[in-house]
């Protein structure tokens, strides 16, 4: 039987492989930032350091993952390993696939750092956490990287309540680093048929500090920050600044005014939501961020010009909700935000979604800006924080007795 | 006949029915007309000078009717309008 001596096997390969040298797949790269380009050395290898843009498929899994990465067997791939030779029997295996446009760069890694061209050296997940996130690790919209935007990102919720706790339960586990929690009520057993993040045992606890409890024994890997005071127009921009993502669970108009206008001001998408009794509605305010190529939807004040007055809305407590509405609402809520964060999908923005858990049916209505929107129309005439108790028409928002106040805010060690 | 969606927050008006089919060739039609079967209506949608209280949206289909032609909006028959009102709850 013949045989091929590995040189033999090379020289065959590369009268059939294209090559390219480093200078010449980074200017191609240059010039077409959406080439593929596949890091197929192993894992270690490639946390050491690869090409900026390149994705990571081992050589091992290469002919398995290649088309969750490029399923167009026309469009050009360029493989890399550190030094050009397993990149070349790996183009060989892609071109039985039917890949025509497979290229090989010449001297691999090892030549792409001789030749000075920049490259990176990736953030990457701990073994622990890389068990912890295996099911969003296999899905292909978030991967490593898209993981570690989420353990990057900082979302605040405004309410450990009703929505606050499902979606803050499920933002920490799927491992969103910092989560701030607005709340300066404390644990009442009322609240247990319907807010999760307590429990018979922190009844009476401030829910800032039953919600850290949790959240900390749900995910170590979050940092969990508690403000416990009301938000007023006074704190408002001191807690929210920073943040990437701002949930809305609070069950006042005071505040989802004054939420909506420090996010626009401070330029934070928000998630807002809203139940009574059996009827849920959700939506997502995004200003306008030229400079991020992101063009903007509709603020509160867009879809509510005006509050109702004072009464003519009765609140849950007065009406009744209930308890799994918020889970399902909030659990949407907790959905738009991963999305935010890692620009998967197509967000609830400009769209208004409507939850009836008695017709069990979803409806998604379209709410356009307003060019005449005082915060964030044309011409605005809001630019600061106003008092919003009076903007309601409210008495005063329920605040904090002196026995409940404490240094803030409260930190949970990471 | 359009189908109305009648808001939580009103459906005590309605007997708690959520959706009504009713007649109308326009947006103000069919709510002057909601109002006429379940009185309550037009005090609870409309402000002083007849227009949509501002913490209320009437959509026809998925459009809010202040970017059609408002309560003029011609309905169709297979037209449904949904009355949304701002709601605060969240706790």
């Amino acid at each position: 039987m013949s045989y091929l001596t590995r040189d033999q096997l090379l020289a065959r390969i590369r009268a059939e492989v294209p090559e390219l040298s480093p200078r010449e797949v980074h200017e191609r790269m240059k010039q077409d930032p959406s080439l593929t380009v596949i890091d197929i050395r192993e894992r270690e290898e490639w946390l050491e350091g690869h090409l900026p843009g390149a994705r990571h498929i081992s050589r091992s899994f290469l002919e398995l993952q290649i088309e969750l990465v490029q399923p167009d067997r026309k469009a050009p791939i360029v493989l890399y390993c550190a030094g050009g030779t397993r990149s070349l029997l790996a183009a060989h295996n892609l071109r039985e696939l039917g890949y025509e446009n497979v290229i090989s760069m010449r001297g691999g890694f090892s030549g792409w750092v001789n030749a000075d061209l920049p490259f990176k050296v990736p953030r990457f997940l701990r073994d622990d956490q890389r068990e912890r996130y295996a099911r969003h690790l296999i899905l292909p919209e978030l991967g490593e990287d898209g993981q570690i935007r989420l353990l990057d990102a900082r979302v605040l919720i405004v309410g450990a309540g009703g929505l606050g706790s499902p979606a803050a339960l499920y933002l920490a586990a799927a491992g969103v680093g910092t989560l701030g929690i607005v709340d300066y009520d404390n644990v009442d057993r009322t609240n247990l048929q319907r807010q999760i993040l307590h429990g018979e045992s922190t009844v009476g606890v401030p829910k800032v500090e039953s919600a850290i409890q949790r959240l900390k024994d749900l995910n170590p890997d979050v940092e969990v920050i508690g403000y416990r005071q009301p938000l007023t127009s006074a704190n408002a921009f001191d807690i929210l600044r920073g943040y990437d993502v701002v949930l809305n669970g609070s069950d006042n108009f005071p505040t989802r005014y004054l939420v909506n206008d420090a996010c626009h001001l401070l330029g934070i998408p928000l998630v807002d939501a809203s139940i009574f009794m059996f009827e849920g509605q959700v939506t997502v305010y995004q200003p306008a961020d030229p400079a991020r190529a992101i063009e903007g939807g509709p603020c509160y004040r867009c879809l509510y010009p005006d509050p109702p007055p004072p009464g003519e809305v009765p609140s849950c407590a007065e009406a009744g909700v209930l308890g799994v509405l918020p889970g399902i609402i909030g659990s949407i809520q907790a959905v738009e935000a991963i999305k935010l964060i890692t620009g998967i999908g197509r967000p609830l923005v400009g769209r208004l979604l409507m939850y009836d858990a008695l017709d069990q049916s979803f409806r998604t209505l379209n709410v356009r800006r307003d060019p005449a929107c005082p915060l964030c129309g044309e011409h605005p005439t809001i630019t600061e924080l106003i008092d919003y108790e009076q903007f309601c028409g409210v008495a005063t928002l329920p605040t904090p007795t002196a026995a409940i106040r404490m240094p803030l805010p409260v930190a949970a060690a990471r | 006949m359009s189908t109305v969606f009648i808001p939580t927050t009103l459906r005590r008006l309605t007997g708690n029915q959520s959706r009504l089919s009713i007649e109308g060739a326009t947006v103000g039609e069919i709510l002057t007309a909601l109002d006429r079967t379940y009185p309550g209506f037009a005090e609870r949608l409309f402000d002083g000078n007849g227009q949509v209280k501002r913490f209320i949206n009437i959509f026809v289909n998925d459009e809010e009717i202040r970017t059609l032609q408002g309560l003029a909006t011609a309905v169709g028959p297979n037209d449904t309008i949904s009355i949304v009102p701002a709601m605060a709850g969240g706790a």
